[in-house]
């Protein structure tokens, strides 16, 4: 039997418990909207249980950080007494395309802006309120909110004018080796997608799917957080959330991913 | 603060190599020849089963990591970036065993194998590794022996 995954994915919704489903669908060419060209989504490398998972919001996991987000948006912050939904109002309008778009230079703050530095640069300047920590509950849950709102969009970055300078530096970055272990992005990601390292099956390493729930954290986290747990497996000194590294990474490989759907929150192992 | 016994010796050959100062300086210097090395690293043979335990131990060869070794079974999750290394004593001379393990690059310029005996030229060590080899002269040499038993 041969489906492709738009059709899955209606069929996950409509029988959360179809599991022969996903199993016959496991070697079938055509990945739907997953697989854009030679690009693929993590989404396609995962276990048939991990995929049921994340298609069926009543199972996903990281739902529950979206839902907090969507709290923390008409919730009112910070000395100007205003929330998010004061000048934004309906996320489901305003926010929808942000995953989609982010990271985008900004002319006016002279610098790229992923969806974490915008949402501080709006707590701080239009609230008057506390920035985020990158890593918080609270950016994570607001992160997974807005990027959800993205749902099904294809990934479309903008790399010239002035993001130019970022794409180059993060697609410097990428093909760098680094750590002891001295392997760059590509060795695992680009070299080697579709192989197994120990016990791991190595994806393409795309990001479309963030804020991700991963298996293994039993919790969502950030681009920049699975940056660094990437360089410190090759024994490499990481930067910091938020860096303009990381910021350049997140450009370049972002546009890696040109075309794939926006899946937050995705489910990982 | 050193007693002056350990102090001297590594004074001495800290101008010794002071001529030619790269950062693999601490490390035993071996020539490569026909994508080889021929001499031990440490003057002696290895130990096989001392080379079993740094092949299998994670935090030293991790060779499991990219290889499948059907001997080795036993222990889970053989990946699959790497060939098999089943009857790799076949295939090649112990030298060129050797330099595949201390410096794969030497080989291969693009390969994802680690160099397991090199310092030079890494950017942005963990604060812990650096300068450090992944493995000593000795774990080389014990692995390079215990290769060479796969026949
Ligand atoms: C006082 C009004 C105001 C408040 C309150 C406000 N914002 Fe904004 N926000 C703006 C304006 C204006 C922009 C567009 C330009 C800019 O300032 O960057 C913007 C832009 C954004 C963008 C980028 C949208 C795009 O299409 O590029 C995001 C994301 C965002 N805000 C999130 C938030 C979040 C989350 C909150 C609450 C924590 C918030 N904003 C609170 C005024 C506000
Ligand atoms: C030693 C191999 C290795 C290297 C080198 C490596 N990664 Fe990964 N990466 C992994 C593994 C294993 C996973 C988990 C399985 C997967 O998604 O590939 C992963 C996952 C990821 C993911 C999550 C993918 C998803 O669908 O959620 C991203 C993003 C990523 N890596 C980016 C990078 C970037 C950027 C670099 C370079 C700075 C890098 N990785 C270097 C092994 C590596
Ligand atoms: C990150 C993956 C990785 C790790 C870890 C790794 N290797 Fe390799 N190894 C490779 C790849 C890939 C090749 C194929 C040749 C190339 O890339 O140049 C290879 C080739 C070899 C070869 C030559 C095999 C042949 O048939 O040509 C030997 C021998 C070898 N590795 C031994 C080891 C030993 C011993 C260890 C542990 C100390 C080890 N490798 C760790 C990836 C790895």
């Amino acid at each position: 039997m041969k489906m492709n995954w738009k059709q899955v994915t209606f069929v996950a919704a409509a029988c959360a418990v179809c599991a022969s489903v996903f199993v016959s669908s496991a070697n079938a060419a055509d990945w739907g909207q997953y697989e854009v060209d030679d690009r693929r989504s993590g989404f396609t490398y995962m276990t048939d249980e991990s995929r049921a998972m994340q298609v069926d919001s009543f199972q996903n996991p990281g739902m529950i950080w979206v839902e907090q987000g969507a709290e923390l948006w008409t919730e009112v912050n910070g000395k100007a007494g205003k929330s998010c939904a004061s000048c934004h109002e309906d996320a489901t309008a305003a926010m929808k395309g942000v995953a989609a778009r982010y990271p985008v230079y900004d002319e006016g703050a002279k610098t790229l802006q992923s969806v974490e530095t915008q949402i501080n640069h709006c707590l701080e300047n239009n609230m008057q309120a506390e920035p985020y920590k990158w890593e918080s509950t609270e950016m994570l849950s607001m992160t997974s909110f807005i990027n959800n709102q993205s749902l099904g969009m294809p990934v479309d970055v903008k790399i010239d004018g002035p993001a130019a300078e970022w794409y180059e530096k993060g697609k410097a970055f990428y093909y760098e080796r680094r750590g002891q272990l001295d392997m760059a992005c590509k060795h695992c990601h680009e070299d080697n997608a579709g192989g197994i390292i120990r016990a791991n099956t190595l994806t393409q390493g795309q990001v479309n799917g963030f804020p991700t729930y991963r298996l293994k954290w039993q919790k969502v986290g950030s681009i920049h957080r699975r940056f660094r747990g990437c360089n410190k497996q090759v024994r490499s000194a990481p930067f910091g959330y938020g860096s303009d590294e990381y910021l350049a990474l997140e450009l370049y490989v972002k546009w890696r991913g040109r075309g794939l759907p926006v899946e937050t929150p995705a489910v990982r192992n | 603060m050193p007693s002056l016994k350990s102090f001297i010796p590594a004074f001495a050959a800290a101008t010794l190599l002071a001529s030619v100062a790269t950062a693999d300086d601490h490390l035993v210097k071996y020539e490569v020849v026909d994508y080889g090395i021929a001499k031990s690293l440490t003057g002696k043979a290895g130990d096989p089963a001392a080379g079993e335990k740094a092949f299998v131990n994670r935090k030293q060869g991790n060779c499991l990591a990219c290889h499948q070794v059907t001997k080795l079974s036993a222990h889970p999750f053989h990946g699959e970036i790497g060939p098999s290394l089943d009857g790799v004593a076949e295939r090649y001379e112990e030298p060129q065993l050797r330099l595949q393990v201390v410096n794969a690059k030497a080989i291969n310029p693009d390969t994802i194998m680690p160099a397991f005996y090199r310092t030079d030229g890494f950017h942005r060590v963990l604060k812990k590794f650096k300068d450090k080899t992944v493995l000593t002269a000795q774990q080389v040499e014990d692995i390079v022996a215990y290769l060479k038993t796969f026949k």
